[in-house]
């Protein structure tokens, strides 16, 4: 199966619903004009990035009638678009939402949250707890949102789950001028991480980046499609407003496995056992401060251990 | 990673852009630019000028009757150079009126009045030709406050906030700011013979790579005393950078309600923009 992708590289307006609406509707034009198949649209480009206090004014549950709006705008062109969704308990996510022939297929809520630097997410957004791949009439994928994928489990999970390729929204601030390098050092680092991640899970790689300012901070763009040889397949402009269009034939993802079966060959009892025993190592902060929270005690609780108990060996299923 | 870089290229094509979106976002085209007929101003221009065009650009030269002849012939340099709007406007008469009722005021103290009567001579334009008020500082006055509190340092947006001086020639000869503008020796031009190096005490080259390692790459004081630099001069700098602070801040607000703006009262600037 061959499809054809399409990422719209756009610059919303920060904290303006209807303006970006109307921009989701004119690039679903577009995409059908350039008979593409599938759009993807940056992260939080419904709302804008820096939302900091308007997060929950611009917040939508499933039921919203944006979201309805959304759906019906799908049966013309499905599409992942970028969003504040509130749960029913009232948490506010940075959410994925993967929209197709009239219907919501999949929401992925961003796990990792940045929090330092130029960044405050985790001030304002709850952290989504779930990675997992869906089924789309184009074949199995996976959502992952801009961070997310600068935690290599993230990817590790969506590729073991079938993911054949990883649609990843971004809004990506430029950062970091450097010599000798047509684009900052951020996008440098984005692009390494594309090619690796294509190559080395070989699967697609769906990079939607966004473009423009918010309070002197800017976007990169530089949109791309990889694909699981590592070869870029499209790519959109650094810095500017760009829409880009590029065939994804799937078989190339069955030759590549052919040729390097590794993810047949990857060992996920082997990585189970030994996170598990690196969960209960003391000293170990992040697994530590994990372990505490309820929603890994949940887990644990399903396979209850007592303490000291030696690292399980066998195979778990 | 030592040295500080200046892709001229990518760094022109990013500050271009940010001054396009971020001055066409407040549904504005225009921009007012005060011409001192230094290097900072004068790249700032020519990056509004190239973004917006140059008739989208108002220079304002604001003289005073001590200001060296050259800063003036300079600014008129630029103006020419990239064919923007100018008005040339004498704030001698002004300052005079005031400080014949204060005649013992210091330089420092007249030099900020300067700066500050310029600000406001600049807001003013801002309205009359509904353009916004383009900001000149760089990163290394910025850090080391060696700039007037709601005078110099006053603008609506500023495109050289983030580049070290080393970094404004490099670009300023990039975009072909007059050689004679890049080469000259940095000055307020607050009185005269008044220099920057002269009478900060040190050259921007050489702070500059200090700010670079303390500030970008958080290179702590004993990393920077083994990469060579004097204890003493590392210390002072960490000193300015301190006690200049407040300059980088708005004004302290005494928090009584629950919701307190800038504390837990948060929205970006460029909201719903």
């Amino acid at each position: 199966m061959s499809i054809r992708v399409a990422i719209a590289q756009i610059n919303p307006k920060l904290g303006d619903l209807q303006a970006n609406l109307s921009l989701y509707d004119e690039k679903v034009g577009q995409g059908m004009k350039e008979r593409a198949d599938f759009l993807l649209f940056p992260e939080l480009s419904l709302t804008g990035y820096y939302l900091r206090d308007t997060v929950p004014s611009l917040a939508l549950t499933m039921k919203s009638a944006e979201i309805t709006r959304l759906k019906q705008l799908s049966r013309q062109l499905p599409f992942g678009a970028g969003l504040v969704e509130e749960s029913a308990d009232h948490r506010f996510f940075n959410a994925a939402v993967y929209f197709e022939d009239g219907e919501v297929r999949h929401v992925h809520r961003k796990v990792y949250l940045p929090t330092y630097g130029m960044f405050d997410e985790q001030r304002y957004f709850a952290a989504g707890n779930r990675i997992r791949a869906f089924e789309s009439k184009f074949g199995r994928l996976a959502l992952l949102i801009c961070e997310d994928l600068w935690h290599p489990s993230t990817i590790n999970v969506a590729a073991l789950d079938g993911a054949l390729a990883v649609l990843c929204p971004s809004a990506s601030p430029l950062r970091g001028v450097v010599d000798e390098q047509v684009q900052d050092d951020n996008a440098r680092y984005w692009e390494m991480i594309n090619r690796n991640y294509a190559e080395t899970y070989s699967l697609f790689m769906i990079y939607g980046n966004r473009c423009g300012f918010e309070d002197g901070v800017g976007f990169w763009g530089g949109s791309e499609i990889v694909d699981p040889f590592g070869q870029r397949v499209a790519k959109a402009k650094y810095y500017e407003e760009d829409f880009i269009v590029a065939e994804i034939p799937f078989e190339s993802v069955r030759r590549k496995r052919t040729i390097s079966p590794l993810l047949r060959d990857e060992d996920i009892d082997l990585t189970i056992n030994e996170l598990m025993r690196i969960r209960e190592r003391p000293g170990e902060p992040k697994a530590v401060q994990k372990f505490k929270s309820s929603k890994v005690q949940r887990v644990v609780k399903a396979k209850p251990r007592k303490r000291r108990q030696p690292p399980l060996r066998r195979k778990l299923r | 990673m030592s040295h500080i870089p200046t892709n001229t290229t990518l760094l022109r094509e990013i500050l271009t852009g940010f001054i396009r979106n971020e001055v066409q976002k407040t549904g504005m085209t225009r921009v007012v630019v005060g011409l001192s007929g230094g290097v900072d101003s004068a790249l700032s221009a020519l990056l509004a000028a190239e973004a917006l065009g140059p008739t989208n650009v108002l220079a304002i030269l604001m003289p005073y009757r001590s200001s060296h002849a050259d800063s003036q012939a300079h600014a008129e340099m630029v103006v020419n150079k990239c064919g923007i709007e100018s008005l040339l406007i004498d704030i001698s008469p002004q300052i005079d009126a005031y400080f014949e009722r204060f005649p013992d005021a210091d330089s420092r103290r007249r030099g900020n009045k300067m700066a500050r009567e310029r600000m406001t001579i600049l807001y003013d334009h801002s309205m009359r030709w509904n353009g916004l008020v383009l900001g000149t500082s760089n990163k290394t006055e910025l850090l080391l406050g060696y700039g007037t509190l709601y005078g110099d340092m006053a603008s609506a947006i500023n495109p050289l906030g983030d580049l070290y001086k080393t970094q404004i020639w490099a670009l300023a000869k990039a975009v072909g700011v007059p050689e004679v503008i890049v080469t000259k020796v940095p000055s307020a031009d607050l009185w005269l013979g008044q220099t920057d190096e002269g009478e900060l005490g040190f050259t921007y080259r050489e702070v500059d790579k200090l700010l670079y390692l303390m500030v970008d790459q958080r290179y702590t004081k004993p990393e920077l005393v083994a990469a060579g630099f004097p204890e003493r001069f590392v210390e002072d700098i960490a000193m300015r950078i301190m006690m200049s602070q407040f300059k980088r801040r708005l004004p302290v607000i005494a928090k009584v309600s629950q919701r307190t703006i800038d504390r837990d009262f948060r929205y970006s600037r460029d909201w719903g923009k």
